[in-house]
């Protein structure tokens, strides 16, 4: 059976809680500011969202039953989608499914996390079964580690060196000096990447993230509504998700797009060329150039060439991580999964301000998240349009 | 090549002393299979009984069929090095005081993909490399990759050491030199290259054999110890309580005979003076001053060693109040080691059979000899294992309880005791 598409849904209204380095307040406050500038940047009554659609690791012991009440909200359709740099094209395919079958109308989509002085540690140890079990105690040193030893494989392998990934770093940093939101507000050069100081070789401090405390959010409703309402929105024309893909690999060397990408490519009805911009899930440098190569932008291997061959700046021949990405906005938990998401409305309708992407009508956003033991293992991808 | 260890220099006691900060402790239920493995010094995995598949990390159902019939096998560790990286940051303080620190990820021949402590002779990947499973400093099991062919030293390498508790440079205390067993863990121990060998020995006015040879050796030196006598325990806790890395206390009494062939309990409390109460007097002064040194350098303190007996498992009636002043002596050691295990200090159980001595006269062979139990126990230490059953007639009986402890309690019954 063909998969229906989503030509009848509409997706508008994107609100980022600005991030910083810690906080003292929970996840339900950045929840709160979310929800909040969601209803007052949409004009609608807060009674109004009918659905609502949550990604967080910091809500324990709530779940997304409890936001409702401690927000006062009375959805009749709910989900909870704690899948990380994967959740933004997980809520949006969900939200957008319930909205098409009339179980909801409004779909508040927000992801949402806090960062305590030692709450990212204590999330390390205790992320997964197999995290606890098999990684936290070799060196607790969380992602790093597994993402390194991808690193240095796929360095191996195929050749890539440091600067191939410092230059998706470099990129990103110039981005992110245009975006208000971004925790990173320095210039970052190709020298200052190189010397940094390593954190798990052959990772060095550039090649990570800043964990921070924020909220990203977006509003899922039908095409018509959003008229109505005359809200900027954007559509969504193909899109594609795939967990626990490749097994049968004994160390991470492609994500679960590849299995996919056909899939995506015929439902927008358009191929990677058209593309005008992509946002990567950007944990580690390399994950971002094996998405360049699993969605099909070059081949398994080519990553390093297509990386010196293009300019993956806002302006550049193929813009990346416009907002600056998680390596220079900051990484806010679960809102990490949601950047690229609000990161592409805006882009598509015109409030991108001086990072716009020039004549951009159409945007890949990618998601990839949850490294429960040796690999991450949820995969995603939507392919956003400019509306008529 | 790994650098042989020197012999540390004398601790400036202005410095301050590092304290213990273990690294992590949780695991699920079903991943303490191979704690409880590792305990014994063997790597076992998850294979499915069903289709075969060898899995890990450990899993509540086969990750290929799906069945829930899934047993613990020996694993032989064959596999290939992927990838591998040195940590320079770390999240946790065990690893922030011990950086750099190296790790690699393992692919299995029996499967899995394994994410393993690299020796420091393991090469860069990819190579061939040998996994093992080891207890940690919090006394979990971790996976460790080994060179395929180690050098003469790889005992030292730095991460090695904070799995294991070689003797080499180190301060022992014997808590009873006066028996052939006692003499051969001293021997053993010198050879090992222990620094300093403490032997305690009561009733000083009793001369016994071998004493005499034992403190001939430099490295030994004679402590009056009688485990009976609380404030002596006390009084040589004090005076070298804050220089042992380990204690071995291998002092009992050993009877024969069960309820019926002895009248009154003299015989029955003698044993468990020494082997139960001297246990505790001795866990009690010399437990903490451990506990304080467990991060102290090189040779910072690491085990305790009780000498226990197969016994303990499982009641043998012909020695039936020794049997039970063992099995009490086994359950106030498994208290003594959740009670060390914050420090980091290892308590290792030896349950050895009959032992080629005075008390197992009537005991046919195959009997323990002294020096075969004094290898059992410095081995037990350089591998870092947990429980050790030395000899075959304690692996026999091992075998035995663990596939049915029932069956075996009548097997002992056979003659009445």
């Amino acid at each position: 059976m063909a998969r229906r598409g989503y030509e009848d849904v509409a997706v508008a209204v994107p609100v980022t809680v600005p991030y910083v380095r810690y906080s003292t307040e929970g996840a339900h406050w950045f929840l709160g500011r979310a929800l909040h500038a969601l209803v007052e940047h949409s004009g609608i009554d807060k009674d109004a969202i009918d659905g609502l659609c949550l990604s967080s690791f910091s809500l324990a012991p709530d779940t997304a039953v409890g936001v409702t009440q401690h927000m006062g909200l009375s959805p009749r359709w709910l989900d909870h989608v704690p899948t990380g740099g994967a959740s933004g094209v997980m809520c949006l395919r969900r939200a957008a499914r319930a909205v098409q079958c009339g179980d909801a109308e409004v779909v508040a989509c927000v992801a949402a996390d806090t960062n305590h002085v030692d709450s990212f540690r204590q999330t390390l140890g205790a992320f997964s079964h197999f995290a606890r079990d098999a990684t936290y105690p070799y060196g607790s040193g969380g992602p790093n580690s597994i993402f390194a030893m991808i690193t240095a494989h796929y360095m191996r392998t195929f050749g890539a060196r440091r600067e191939d990934f410092g230059r998706i770093a470099v990129a990103q940093r110039a981005n992110a000096l245009r975006n208000p939101n971004a925790m990173f507000k320095k210039p970052l050069t190709l020298d200052e990447y190189m010397a940094a100081r390593p954190i798990s070789e052959p990772l060095h401090l550039f090649d990570c993230v800043m964990p921070c405390a924020g909220a990203e959010a977006f509003l899922v409703m039908s095409r018509r509504r959003a008229q109505d309402l005359g809200l900027a929105h954007v559509l969504i024309r193909g899109t594609i998700e795939r967990h626990n893909a490749f097994a049968e690999d004994p160390i991470m060397v492609r994500g679960g797009w590849r299995k996919d990408r056909d899939a995506l490519y015929a439902q927008a009805g358009v191929q990677p060329q058209a593309i005008d911009f992509i946002q990567t899930y950007d944990d580690y440098p390399v994950i971002v150039m094996m998405h360049f190569e699993d969605l099909g932008f070059c081949e398994k291997g080519e990553g390093p060439a297509f990386v010196q061959a293009n300019t993956l700046t806002h302006d550049g021949s193929f813009p990346n991580n416009t907002s600056g990405g998680q390596l220079s906005a900051g990484q806010a938990g679960a809102a990490g999964g949601f950047m690229g998401m609000t990161e592409s409305i805006r882009q598509l309708t015109g409030q991108a301000g001086e990072r716009s992407v020039p004549g951009a009508a159409l945007g890949l956003v990618a998601g990839f998240g949850m490294v429960t033991y040796d690999r991450c293992l949820c995969t995603g991808a939507v392919i956003l349009g400019k509306s008529e | 090549m790994t650098m042989p260890l020197m012999k540390p220099k004398r601790k400036n006691p202005v410095l301050r002393t590092q304290q213990m900060n273990l690294p992590p402790w949780a695991r699920g239920r079903v991943a303490l299979g191979i704690t409880a493995a590792a305990a014994h010094g063997r790597f076992e995995l998850q294979e499915c009984q069903e289709c075969s598949a060898v899995q890990y990390p450990p899993r509540s159902a086969c990750w290929r069929c799906l069945s829930c019939k899934l047993r613990w096998r020996e694993q032989s560790g064959e596999g290939e090095l992927l990838s591998a990286t040195t940590l320079h940051h770390s999240n946790d303080l065990f690893f922030r005081e011990r950086l750099p620190w190296r790790l690699g990820l393992v692919k299995l021949d029996a499967g899995p993909t394994l994410m393993v402590h690299l020796h420091g002779e393991v090469g860069e990947a990819p190579q061939r490399v040998k996994v093992g499973a080891r207890l940690d400093r919090a006394g979990q099991a971790v996976l460790i990759g080994f060179p395929n062919e180690g050098s003469a030293h790889m005992a030292d390498d730095k991460m090695l050491r904070e799995m294991t508790s070689d003797p080499k440079f180190r301060k022992v205390l014997v808590t009873d030199g006066k028996t052939p067993a006692g003499q051969a863990i001293v021997r053993a121990l010198v050879k090992a290259g222990a620094d300093i060998v403490w032997v305690g020995h009561a009733e000083p006015w009793k001369k016994l054999g071998g004493l005499e040879d034992i403190s001939a050796l430099p490295q030994v030196t004679l402590v009056p110890l009688d485990l009976t006598d609380g404030r002596a325990v006390s009084r040589v806790a004090g005076s070298i309580g804050g220089k042992v890395d380990i204690v071995i206390n291998n002092a009992e009494v050993h009877r024969s005979f069960g309820i019926g062939n002895r009248r009154g309990t003299d015989v029955a409390k003698a044993e468990m003076d020494i082997n139960y109460f001297g246990l505790l007097r001795l866990a009690q002064e010399f437990g903490p001053a451990l506990k304080g040194r467990s991060a102290d350098g090189a040779t910072h303190a690491t085990a305790w060693v009780n000498l226990l007996s197969i016994y303990a498992l499982s009641n043998f009636p012909p020695h039936g109040t020794f049997s039970a002043s063992k099995a009490a002596a086994y359950s106030l050691a498994q208290c003594l080691r959740a009670e060390m295990r914050p420090a980091g200090i290892r308590v290792i159980n030896v349950f050895p059979g009959p032992i080629d001595d005075e008390w197992n006269q009537h005991m046919p062979p195959p009997k323990l000899t002294p020096e075969s139990l004094a290898s059992a126990i410095v081995k037990a230490l350089r591998d870092g294992v947990e429980d050790v059953y030395p000899g075959d007639v304690a692996q026999e009986w091992l075998e035995r309880w663990r596939d049915n402890p029932k069956v075996l309690e009548r097997e002992l019954a056979v003659n009445g005791g």
